[in-house]
């Protein structure tokens, strides 16, 4: 044996980072003069403790499934795609358009065209960055963080002017009808005799984000395209020895990608909001990032990385609110050691743990 | 005791990664004033000795004793101090300083450099007039030859006062003249009294120049003879463990009608360099045609002409049908489409993706094969595997394991993964670049074996080799290449090293007398053409 077992390495190690993750947050909570036991169990009921907190966790669960796959396929061809935030506001911008076009009659028939609308809007914007890298060699980091700025400020001018709704000052988009009303879960659940939290925000997106782990799953790992980007992403100069185009690899993989982000509008724009409003990415895209890199890139590893950011980023709200000497700002920092320990920091813990199974594998053959 | 102590000996040293144990007890002696061989398969442990020796290892155990005095070595400045330099296969010289410059770097006298730089600069002159290591000080290390760097290497060596220099297969991208030159300045510094320890894999060279020779086989060392005392045959059945045969055993070729007509190929790259010029030639079926020459002198950029990712002007006829040169069917896919197929010459970065596992590596550049397609959008995976353990088992890759990543193969067996999905494709055209780069002496005869018989079958078979003796064993017909054009062809049994080394560096008329210096300068100026496009 010279490496890790793969269950240790994709359970035990993200295990022993978040516990890590957790105790050095828990010392932190201790240095305001707090109790990091109480810290940790509202975050956790916060989380999980009634449908209504699920409803929620499994809400931003759906937003970082989206936007965790987005930034995945792009990695998968080392394409370090940092614009998910501004493809999903986008993105929500599409699906507005889409909704707010037509009086949809039912959601069955609103979804489809609004997951139309939200991909190829997110898709187009990541286009334009995609064309930059593959054709012109700007750099993809520099131009999707650029287009983030962009995309943001598109979305402000809109909401301001042509979108706006009319006769009130906030800038915001009318109403969709009730015909693009997405279920809930409340909703979906009542027929099974389930209750569930009228007013979480969890919807059937939740659903289209599983489904789209598994379809990015075949892409990546089963189809000829998905071959393409792994092989392009883990020795560029050898496609050419293939005659695999990077010019095709690269726009096909952010074409795909900006799709992802842009869907997660889905989730927040059509599900939750049912308008368009400034915002509503609320950091998603770049949480996107961290989710993806925790789950190691692979849709399983993103759809458990992006439930435990669905539960700090819900948890963290109501521990602000049973704990006001915790700060927003407190909370953040919490979050962000879990990404530094489970993102950052993994080989600090994987090789260690690595050389103790080595050695104690060796013990075992000697 | 009034015998010389040696100038270096090793006791019993051992080392091992993790569960891989690279150096087992090794004990060596070597007198001063001595070319002491090391010689083993890759892998065997040889470098991971001499890092040891160098300071960048630490020992696990075993003691190092240096003219008697046992020393400590933690560091390559503690090396340095004890006499120690060494030369490495990759050389570390800053391409846009001058011979001065990369010669003084990391042993300045102070703050100011100009001190520093006039003392070198007589130093230097003093070297060059000891052992015959003529170097222009002020030449910038990028405009000169290998040769010229790999001098400026020992230069290195000799200014912080090395005693003894450790050479890492220091013949690896010279020519035979170039190489010739090596062993004459390395005789030079014997005769002065340094000590000297070279790391080859080619036996040619330990018997040619040694004293002594030391064999590693997988981290043990398992003889250290005489030089004067043993021979190739004996020194390689030590090496792999069982008898090897170091010829190519072939018969005459029977040539069928041509397969490639290439007719005033050129080739321009992204930065205005004329890389191939005015190239023709011939291959026809049943036949290899070698391509021998200094590496960058286009053979290279035909490879990649060939198999579809350079573009050029010219004709190629393949069956008497052109192939794309320029447009849109000018590429990997649209070669093996024309049944070309490419072993290429950076296995690591073009042939394998490192990270794949083997049968994903087997569909490489076959992806589109419908026979590995599941339906229009997915692959067949376990089509794919079941062709690759077939394949992996008429090529005795091992282990033959598809599951294996790339990069957990040896050399070889990633060559034979390489040579498995090619030959298999049963190509009318097989294009091979370096196929025995980095493999063992056990797999190098294997290899061979398998390019010979797709020539019998009568494919045509392009090989494009820096080893002469390969070039010699395995060719029909040998072409040289240098800056770009063929110098000319030779049938191998009409020809020898010398005659190539020389159409190799540019010298046509082969027949006449020339001298060292005029040899030199050509190959500074094949190298320096090599070298221009970086």
């Amino acid at each position: 044996m010279t490496e890790l077992p793969r269950w240790a390495d994709v359970v035990l190690v993200p295990l022993i980072n978040i516990a890590l993750a957790f105790i050095v947050a828990g010392l932190v909570v201790l240095a305001i003069g707090q109790n990091p036991f109480d810290m940790m169990y509202f975050m956790v009921k916060g989380a999980l403790g009634s449908t209504s907190s699920i409803g929620y966790t499994l809400y931003y669960t759906t937003n970082f499934i989206f936007t965790g796959l987005a930034f995945a396929v792009a990695m998968n061809a080392k394409l370090f795609n940092i614009g998910g935030e501004g493809q999903a506001a986008i993105g929500g911008l599409g699906a507005a358009l889409v909704l707010l076009a037509v009086d949809w009659p039912h959601w069955t028939l609103a979804l489809p065209a609004a997951v139309i609308g939200a991909s190829v809007f997110g898709a187009g914007w990541a286009a334009i960055p995609a064309y930059l890298q593959a054709k012109r060699g700007s750099h993809i980091v520099i131009t999707t963080i650029m287009f983030n700025f962009i995309g943001a400020a598109v979305i402000g001018y809109l909401l301001n002017g042509a979108l706006k709704k009319p006769g009130q000052q906030v800038p915001e988009s009318p109403s969709f009808g009730d015909g693009a009303s997405l279920p809930t879960f409340h909703e979906m659940l009542q027929p099974f005799g389930i209750a569930f939290n009228k007013s979480a925000p969890a919807n059937i997106s939740f659903l289209l984000a599983i489904a789209a782990a598994v379809l990015v799953w075949l892409l990546i790992w089963r189809s000829r395209i998905g071959y393409e980007i792994r092989a392009f992403g883990n020795s560029p100069g050898a496609t050419l020895y293939a005659g695999i185009s990077s010019v095709r690899v690269t726009i096909i993989a952010m074409l795909i990608s900006g799709a992802l982000a842009g869907m997660m509008a889905i989730n927040s724009v059509m599900g939750q909001q049912e308008r368009l409003i400034k915002d509503f990415v609320e950091g998603a895209g770049f949480m996107g990032i961290a989710v993806s890199l925790m789950g190691r890139n692979h849709p399983f590893g993103i759809v458990l990385a992006a439930f435990l950011f669905g539960m700090l980023n819900q948890g963290g709200f109501e521990l602000m609110w049973e704990m006001p000497e915790i700060s927003r700002e407190m909370v953040l920092v919490i979050q962000a050691l879990i990404i530094i320990f489970t993102g950052a920091l993994v080989n600090m813990t994987r090789d260690p743990i690595e050389r103790i199974f080595l050695r104690l594998h060796n013990k075992g053959a000697a | 005791m009034t015998e010389t102590a040696p100038a270096i000996e090793l006791k019993g040293v051992s080392k091992s990664f993790g569960p891989v144990q690279a150096n087992k007890d090794i004990s060596i002696r070597v007198m001063p004033g001595t070319i002491h061989g090391i010689i083993g398969e890759n892998g065997a442990g040889k470098s991971t000795l001499m890092s040891i020796l160098y300071g960048f290892y630490k020992a696990d155990s075993g003691e190092i004793f240096i003219n008697g005095q046992k020393i400590e070595i933690p560091d390559s400045q503690a090396a340095i101090r004890a006499g120690i330099g060494m030369v490495f296969q990759h050389f570390k010289l800053v391409k846009v300083f001058t011979v001065l410059e990369n010669v003084v770097l990391g042993a300045e006298d102070g703050e100011m450099l100009t001190p520093s730089l006039v003392k070198a600069r007589d130093e230097l002159t003093t070297l060059a007039r000891d052992y015959g290591l003529n170097v222009d000080p002020d030449a910038l290390i990028e405009e000169i030859g290998v040769g010229m760097q790999q001098r400026v290497e020992i230069l290195k060596a000799l200014y912080r006062q090395a005693d003894i220099l450790i050479l890492d297969e220091p013949t690896g991208v010279l020519t035979p003249a170039e190489a010739d030159q090596l062993f004459r300045i390395l005789a030079r510094l014997k005769d002065e009294g340094k000590t000297i320890i070279m790391i080859t894999h080619k036996l040619r060279e330990i018997m040619e120049i040694t004293d002594t020779v030391s064999v590693m086989r997988r981290g043990e060392m398992t003889a250290t003879v005489k030089t004067s005392e043993t021979d190739p045959a004996a020194l390689a059945e030590l090496m792999v463990g069982r008898k090897v045969l170091l010829r190519v055993d072939k018969t005459p070729a029977k040539p069928r009608d041509t397969v490639v007509q290439v007719r005033h190929l050129n080739v321009t790259d992204s930065a205005g360099v004329h890389r191939i010029k005015d190239v023709s030639f011939d291959i026809r079926g049943g036949e290899i045609l070698g391509l021998a020459g200094v590496a960058g002198n286009g053979q290279s950029e035909l490879l990649e002409v060939l198999g579809g990712y350079e573009k050029a002007t010219g004709e190629i006829l393949v069956n008497g049908a052109p192939i794309d040169l320029t447009g849109a069917h000018s590429d990997g896919q649209s070669r093996r489409a024309r049944g070309i197929s490419h072993v290429p010459e950076d296995r690591q970065n073009e042939g394998l993706i490192m990270n794949f596992q083997a049968w994903e590596n087997m569909a490489f550049g076959y992806h589109h094969d419908p026979a590995y397609q599941k339906n229009r959008l997915l692959m067949d995976n376990k089509v794919i595997r079941e062709d690759t353990q077939a394949k992996m088992d008429r090529f005795d890759v091992r282990p033959p394991n598809p599951d294996l990543a790339a990069k957990s193969f040896s050399g070889g067996n990633q060559q034979k993964l390489v040579l498995a999905r090619e030959i298999e494709r049963n190509p009318d055209l097989l294009l091979v670049g370096q196929p025995t780069r980095g493999v063992d002496i056990g797999a190098i005869e294997f290899i061979h074996q398998r390019i010979i018989e797709l020539r019998d079958e009568g494919k045509a078979i392009l090989l494009v080799s820096v080893e002469l003796d390969e070039i010699l064993g395995l060719s029909d017909r040998i072409a040289v290449m240098f800056d770009g054009r063929i110098m000319g062809e030779r049938m191998p049994d009409e020809t020898d090293e010398k005659e190539l080394g020389l159409l190799m560096a540019g010298i046509t008329d082969t027949d006449g007398e020339h001298s060292v210096a005029e040899v030199e300068a050509q190959l500074a100026g094949a190298g320096g053409a090599a070298r221009k496009e970086g």
